[in-house]
Parts: structure tokens; C-alpha cells; sequence
């Protein structure tokens, strides 16, 4: 509760001042401490399994420590990224402990034993072995992802402004979205494959189902819930049919629209390996199963984190576009 | 007669003939009677407050008269042409300054020019009434960003941009403070004496009515019909202590079924 006041307080422009910091910067030091502490371990400890890329997982984590080091005295001077460096701090120094556990468990003493977990090394060893084949797998991913999402939000998009807007739209469609909204992708695939004449376009149409349900069904609540004296006012000034659908109604119903992007966003990468599932020659979904299917679990887990971050990337731009879109609720939120 | 008086009228304004309007509204399955046969004439350029207890159904008349609606039963014409659509002559100000947040204050300004296509031509009349209701500096600023008596007056720099001939409005400052109200309320008779058009105000301050107001009539509860119809003939400005209109007030009041002085 209270930091969700301290948030409101800080989104309003009120920061309380701190005097401007010039001296070490103390959590940089304990980072690069603990970061030393994996390379240490890493190196120093025989390797109970072998996992490839222990040489080079602790030179990584000493070339990451002596960053926190230089870091620890330059920070200051690097403006806003330096600020944003110095608030994760204590991630960093989290982080290097984390690596070091997690690498003495597994890789060390072996208390969680290969091929179900996989040190921090193993996964190294899997991207400095395979990383073509995973490039090629980002890229076809990226493509799939691509056309599905955008086509998806895209059709959700229109039929949601169509399903809020038009009484009649509304009554044959609505209960047609309910039905199908809850549906698993993976229930389509049989139609799919009569329907789409190759298993490419059956699988961008899972991705856009998953992506455009949820932009639909927001966008339609969001279209039908404008204030009415909106409408009004846009009438008494002038404005026909278009005008209030372009100008009034769209644009009062964009905080939902986003809502049901960033849901579609979610969805769209949980139905990936899904899709991928159908015929797909390369892709991250279809490296997972491939993997799994060979209990080559440390590639699995190299994918999902890639997977991870990519998510991770594409919410944040979403936000972005949200923040440039939606400046005029600041203060009203 | 009325468009003849138009023509006479150097400034542009209409005439509105409300002509034994009944309306119902249908809420919930219920049939809900809220004017019952209103009649009224207001000539071009006058400024007439439409008095009641809330709720009695004013504000539909206002909305029938911007054409938002269509009376169940009578006419309401303009220059003897019925309304049937809203037109930018006639335009409705809320109570709510319902200016649209996702557009500034220039933005918010600039819609029913934009509406009809007239942003080239008639763009530099948005500097002229931003300026009119003193808010140049604020023309950037989102409507989050202004105080109820600003958002108000951007409220009608919007309707006055599209230079209406009607001004139809809503209560217009009833949810003000006490000292915004008094302002906004010279504000408004000095635009009304500088534009010219009809102005047709809805409110159940009956000092506001008195204050601003060539002809005064008073609404019965729900369903409406004119009880009483009193002319201010005070030039302005008027003060509130005013003999007439103190006698007048608690004329007013008595119509409205508050026969003490309150």
C-alpha cells in the first residue's frame, strides 16, 4: 500500500531530493564481490558433472565483476542510465550470489542432478555451441510471431470498435466471441488443418486467434463503456458518423485497447510452441519440444530464457507506445 | 414575422418557438411524462433562464432544442423551420465541462471546426475565443490539468468557436465554487452582449436567473409546464441588492413553492 503511494507521488513529479552522490558506490562493490565469488567457485571447484564452458562461464562472470568494479567509481557520472544502474544495485549483488549457488548445486555437488537441471555454465555451453541454430530459431519465431500478432490485433482491433459500436453487430457476435474466447488453442488444430491450405498459415492463425480475442473483447467493452455526453457534445458541434467513430470513440476506448494488447501479448507467446507444434522446421517453440523431446533440458531452458527476454522486450515497448499514446491520463490514473 | 426579425437583426441569432411540446421518456419499461404542453417564443438576440426544481425536465428542453432529440408530441422551430438535427447554430453547453481528455485545450477547442471540415479557413477564430475566455497560456494543457472554472470556460470557447447563433446551457456553472460562478457569470452576459446571440439558460439559481436574464420562466416539478414568466427589465450590469430584484426573487421563489423568505 504504501509503496503504491510512494509510486503515485513519484509518477506525479514529486520526488523528494537526495543529495547528489559522488563518492564509491557501495552496492557496485558488493556486486562485483559477489560476482568474483561464482568466477571463484566456478573455476576453483572441480566439476562433479561435466557441462562444457567452465573456462569460459568463469572468465564471463570475472569480466562481469570487474565491470561492477569499474562501475563503482564511474557511475556517477553516467546520468540517467547510472541512476537506473544504482536503483538495481541489489539485484546485481543478488544476481552474482545466485549464479554462485546455483552453479556449486548443480555443476559442483550435483545435488540436482543432469539432464533435469542445468548450472548457469551448461546453459553458456548450449548457446556458444548451438547459437546458429537458435538465431535461425529466432528468426522464424520472430516471423511467426510477427504475422500472427499484428494481423491478429489488427482483425480484434476492428472487430472490437464494430462489436462496441453497431447494436446489431453486437448481438450475433458477441455470444460467437464468448464461445471461442475460452477455447485452447491447441482444440483448432483439426479445423485448422482442413481450412488452411499449409501448416504456416494454420499456425499464424493460432497466434492471431490467441492475440485478437482478448484486443476484441476489450476493445468492444471499452467502445461501448464512452461516455454518452461525449457523443452528445461531439453531435451539437457537427460531427457525423465517421467523427465520432475516428475521434470520439476510438480514442476514449484506447486505454482498454492496450490492456487487451498487452493480454494478447501474453497469450501470444504461451500458444507459440503450440503452433509450432504443426510442421514447423525451426522455430523457438519447436526447439523446445525437439529438446524435451531428447531430455536435452539445458537447451530447453536456454530457449525459454531467450523466450523470456524477448516477451520481456516486446512488453516493454508496448508500454512505451502506451506512454506516448495515453500521455493525457497521467493524473487521471 | 420571426425570420423577418432575423433579417432586422445585424448580429446573427434565431429565433426559438417551442410550440406545445409534451415529452416522454421510456426508462426501464416505464412510461416516464417529463414536459408537459411547454410553450414559448424567445426572439433573436434574447436571453431567456429557465427556472425549476432539478430534475423537472429543463434539460430536456435543451436538448430538444439542439435537435439531440425529437419531441414525443408539439414542435420546436427555429425561425419557424422545425429542428430536427443537431446543427452547430445551436450549441449545447453541459454542466460537465465534458471536454475530451485525450485532446488539449486547443485540441478540445478545435472539434467542431474539425467536425465540419472548416480548420483551414476557420482555424484563427480558436486563438480569438481562447483569448476571449482568457486562456491563451493554457491552450497546450490537458483538460486533467485545469480547474473546474478553466474547464468551463474552455467549454464554451468550444461552442463559441463555431460562432452559434443559439446558445443553449445546461446549468452551465453549477458545480463552481460560489466566486467562479460570479465571475463566469459576468464572463458569460459579456460575451453574449459582444456575440449577440440567443441565449437559453437552464438553472435552479434563481439569483443566477435574476443576475443574467431578460425574461425569467419558472418550470413546475415533473412534468414541466410554465407556471409563471417574469421580465427582468434592470439594465445591466445588476447588483443582487437591487429592490426589483429582491422583489422579484422572492416572487420567483414563491412561484417554486418556497413562500418564506429564504
Amino acid at each position: 500500500m504504501s509503496a503504491a503511494v510512494e509510486d503515485t507521488f513519484e509518477s506525479a513529479g514529486r520526488r523528494s531530493l537526495t543529495l547528489p552522490f559522488t563518492g564509491i558506490w557501495r552496492n557496485g562493490l558488493f556486486a562485483a564481490g559477489t560476482w568474483a565469488l561464482t568466477a571463484v567457485l566456478t573455476y576453483g571447484l572441480p566439476d562433479v558433472i561435466t557441462w562444457g564452458a567452465t573456462e569460459l562461464f568463469a572468465a564471463a562472470a570475472l569480466v562481469g565483476a570487474g565491470i561492477f568494479l569499474a562501475l563503482s567509481v564511474t557511475v556517477h557520472r553516467l546520468g540517467s542510465v547510472g541512476r537506473t544502474l544504482v536503483h538495481y544495485g541489489p539485484w546485481f549483488i543478488v544476481l552474482g550470489l545466485w549464479l554462485a549457488v546455483w552453479e556449486v548445486l548443480t555443476a559442483k555437488l550435483g545435488w540436482l542432478p543432469k539432464p533435469f537441471f542445468s548450472p548457469p555454465q551448461g546453459l553458456l555451453h548450449v548457446y556458444v555451441t548451438d547459437w546458429d541454430r537458435l538465431l535461425i530459431c529466432i528468426a522464424y519465431t520472430g516471423r511467426l510471431w510477427g504475422l500472427g500478432f499484428f494481423s491478429g490485433i489488427l482483425v480484434g482491433f476492428a472487430g472490437g470498435v464494430a462489436l462496441g459500436w453497431s447494436k446489431r453487430f453486437a448481438y450475433w457476435g458477441m455470444p460467437l466471441l464468448k464461445l471461442i474466447g475460452p477455447v485452447p488453442a491447441s482444440a483448432w488444430i483439426p479445423c485448422t488443418f482442413f481450412i488452411f491450405p499449409s501448416t504456416f498459415h494454420a499456425s499464424i492463425f493460432l497466434v492471431a486467434l490467441a492475440s485478437g480475442i482478448p484486443v476484441a473483447i476489450l476493445t468492444a467493452a471499452g467502445v461501448s463503456q464512452v461516455n454518452r455526453s461525449f457523443y452528445d457534445v461531439a453531435r451539437t458541434l457537427g460531427a457525423d458518423n465517421r467523427f465520432l467513430i475516428f475521434k470520439v470513440a476510438i480514442p476514449a476506448s484506447l486505454p482498454n485497447v492496450f490492456v487487451g494488447l498487452f493480454m494478447g501479448l501474453y497469450y501470444s507467446f504461451a500458444v507459440l510452441v503450440v503452433a509450432e507444434m504443426l510442421g514447423a522446421k525451426f522455430g523457438l517453440g519447436w526447439y523446445l519440444q525437439f529438446n524435451t523431446a531428447y531430455s536435452a533440458y539445458a537447451n530447453v531452458y536456454a530457449a525459454l530464457i531467450i523466450m523470456a527476454l524477448i516477451c520481456a522486450g516486446l512488453v516493454r515497448l508496448l508500454f512505451v507506445a502506451r506512454d506516448r499514446l495515453l500521455g493525457w491520463q497521467k493524473g487521471i490514473l | 414575422m420571426a425570420l423577418a426579425l432575423a433579417e432586422a437583426n445585424p448580429i446573427e441569432s434565431i429565433a426559438l418557438d417551442v410550440e406545445g411540446v409534451s415529452h416522454r421518456y421510456d426508462v426501464d419499461g416505464k412510461d416516464l411524462q417529463v414536459l408537459d404542453n411547454v410553450s414559448l417564443t424567445i426572439a433573436p438576440g434574447e436571453f431567456v433562464a429557465l427556472l425549476g426544481p432539478s430534475g423537472c425536465g429543463k434539460s430536456t428542453l435543451l436538448r430538444l432544442a439542439a435537435g439531440l432529440e425529437t419531441a414525443t408530441v408539439g414542435k420546436v422551430l427555429e425561425d419557424g423551420r422545425p429542428i430536427t438535427a443537431p446543427n452547430p447554430d445551436r450549441i449545447l453547453v453541459f454542466q460537465d465541462a465534458t471536454l475530451f481528455p485525450w485532446r488539449t485545450v486547443r485540441d478540445n477547442i478545435a472539434i467542431g471546426l474539425e467536425a465540419r471540415r472548416l480548420l483551414d479557413t476557420k482555424g484563427y477564430r480558436i486563438d480569438e475565443v481562447l483569448k476571449l475566455v482568457k486562456l491563451e497560456g493554457f491552450a497546450d494543457f490537458y483538460p486533467h490539468q485545469l480547474s473546474g472554472g478553466m474547464a468551463q470556460r474552455a467549454a464554451l470557447a468550444r461552442a463559441l468557436v463555431n460562432d452559434p447563433k443559439l446558445l443553449l446551457l445546461d446549468e452551465p456553472f453549477g458545480k463552481l465554487d460560489s466566486l467562479t460562478r460570479l465571475r463566469m457569470q459576468n464572463e458569460l452576459l459579456d460575451l453574449w452582449k459582444s456575440a449577440g446571440f440567443t441565449a437559453l439558460l437552464v438553472t435552479h439559481d434563481v439569483e443566477e436567473a435574476l443576475l443574467l436574464a431578460d425574461r425569467v420562466i419558472v418550470l413546475s416539478d415533473r412534468p414541466a409546464s410554465i407556471v409563471a414568466e417574469i421580465r427582468v427589465d434592470r439594465p445591466h450590469p445588476r447588483r443582487r441588492d437591487d429592490a426589483t430584484l429582491v422583489a422579484l426573487r422572492s416572487q420567483l421563489l414563491e412561484k417554486l413553492g418556497i413562500s418564506h423568505d429564504v
